[in-house]
């Protein structure tokens, strides 16, 4: 190892694959998890526990829709109780009346929620749910009223990627204290309706310009966290803040892995809560150690002096575009294969246009994954890697 | 534009309080005070938890400023420049509320 193993800070737990919406978009694995999956009460009290002994500080409780778990309050309440953060990141369709209070009381210290568009029409089309919108407006309320501290969440595509300032004005109007613009990971469901969904560069220009103007107009008064898209990208992204280095996620069955996409790996073998221990998952499984630190890069990235700043970037992307999970992210402009990766970015199409079913959109279904999976990955180009 | 909030000056009168979504804590496992917030952890240093630990809502910063002059044994002066910084900093990242 080159630098020595820390104590993680952050979790994300998938709680449920389960979701009343189907965005195009979901980062989820396109083979969901049917609900006779899910590790039961007991066993995600049992893991947020070691979770706490281990380090962590704040738990993100996400899915799917992790509102579906009738026993979101019980989990919510042993979080709190080892004084972890807890952050609920909810599509807020549906949600019982009653239980917005019940987070509340349970110990919950924020919020996030989802809107697939700025706009009713879009948000319904984008998730594949008529009305979901005015549930949504009705959630942020519920939750403001509930002293909820709120997030809005708008991830960013070519079929919304317009409607960036309305997002501005509508998590203003909802008295959120932050916003994260979100340009979608071309993961999971992303990735098969990559072409879809890919934006145009001007777009994303405009979008730049916009989002930092707000910034600095909101100073104080919003916080705006923009996650630009890899795709228009000069470096990668430090992907979770390093593989395996201060995060983890956890998957509805109780499988630990270092990100969200890390199943596509299909060389490495992911361990389950359970069976073995959080700390020795974290401490000695193989796939936690595959990528850890340094000392796993090839060139270029091995001696790159930005190997600790963006720590190689994504594995998964590296392995959906190269082919190779130990590749360098081809975001990254000194990746062999960027200018490949360009070519992808550049054939976005303005925004707006056709309908997304229109163009054969595959929206998120449990038993609904496509075959073939994914898009063919990028051939290295002879002309590029020589 | 719809804001509901305005962006706050810090003045001496001025109560800072940490907000619903920050909350300070000592955690045993590094032995260090963290600074917990929605998707960030931060980890002050003496002089700014010292900072932190006296935003209760209660106490104007005219009043931490005299507090902190006075355990530190510092000139006054430099105590307000330094914690009007602090604040102005940490309001307008929405980390303390003025």
């Amino acid at each position: 190892m080159s630098e020595p193993l820390l104590p993680p800070i952050g979790m994300l737990a998938e709680l449920t694959h389960r979701c009343p919406l189907q965005c195009a978009y979901c980062s989820n694995p396109t083979e969901l998890l049917k609900a006779n999956r899910e590790i039961d009460t007991e066993t995600w009290l049992a893991l947020f526990e070691e979770a706490a002994d281990l380090g962590v500080l704040q738990v993100h409780l996400s899915g799917g829709e992790p509102t579906l778990r009738r026993d979101l309050e019980q989990l919510i309440s042993g979080l709190s109780r080892r004084g972890v953060y807890t952050n609920l990141i909810t599509a807020g369709v549906g949600i019982a009346e009653g239980r917005i209070e019940a987070f509340a009381q349970a110990g919950l210290d924020h919020l996030q929620l989802s809107f697939q568009g700025a706009r009713p029409a879009t948000t319904a089309r984008i998730g594949n749910h008529q009305g979901s919108h005015e549930k949504k407006l009705e959630t942020a309320k519920r939750a403001r009223a509930a002293g909820l501290p709120l997030t809005i969440n708008a991830p960013i595509h070519r079929h919304n990627i317009e409607e960036v300032p309305e997002f501005i004005e509508l998590a203003l109007s909802l008295d959120a204290e932050r916003l994260e613009i979100a340009n979608v990971q071309y993961a999971g469901w992303a990735l098969v309706n990559r072409d879809a969904l890919m934006p145009d560069r001007a777009s994303v220009e405009r979008q730049g310009e916009i989002v930092e103007a707000a910034r600095e107009r909101l100073t104080g008064i919003m916080n705006i966290d923009f996650v630009p898209p890899d795709y228009f990208a000069t470096y990668p992204k430090p992907c979770m803040g390093g593989w395996a280095r201060d995060a983890f996620m956890v998957a509805p069955d109780g499988t630990v892995l270092p990100c969200h996409a890390a199943q596509t790996i299909t060389s490495l073998t992911f361990e389950r809560f359970g069976p073995r221990t959080l700390t020795e998952i974290w401490t000695d499984s193989p796939a936690f150690n595959a990528f850890r630190g340094t000392d796993w890069m090839l060139e270029p990235c091995r001696t790159c002096d930005r190997r600790e700043i963006d720590w190689g970037g994504c594995r998964c992307q590296a392995m959906a575009i190269a082919g190779d999970a130990a590749a360098t992210d081809p975001a990254c402009i000194r990746s062999p294969l960027h200018a490949r990766m360009a070519a992808v970015a550049g054939s976005g199409r303005p925004a707006g246009g056709e309908a997304p079913g229109a163009e054969g959109f595959v929206y998120r279904r449990i038993g609904g994954a496509p075959q073939p999976e994914n898009p063919a990955p990028l051939k290295p180009d002879p002309a590029l890697t020589a | 534009m719809t804001a509901l909030r305005e962006r706050k000056a810090v003045s001496p009168g001025a109560v800072p309080a940490l907000p619903r979504h920050v909350r300070i804590q000592y955690d045993p496992v590094r032995q260090a005070f963290a600074v917990l917030s929605p998707e960030k952890v931060f980890w002050p240093n003496e002089i700014s938890l010292e900072i932190l630990r006296r935003c209760d809502g209660r106490l104007s910063v005219k009043e931490i400023v005299a507090d902190l002059a006075r355990e530190y044994n510092a000139p006054e002066e430099d105590v307000a420049s330094d914690v009007t910084a602090f604040f102005q900093e940490w309001s307008d990242k929405l980390l303390v509320k003025l």
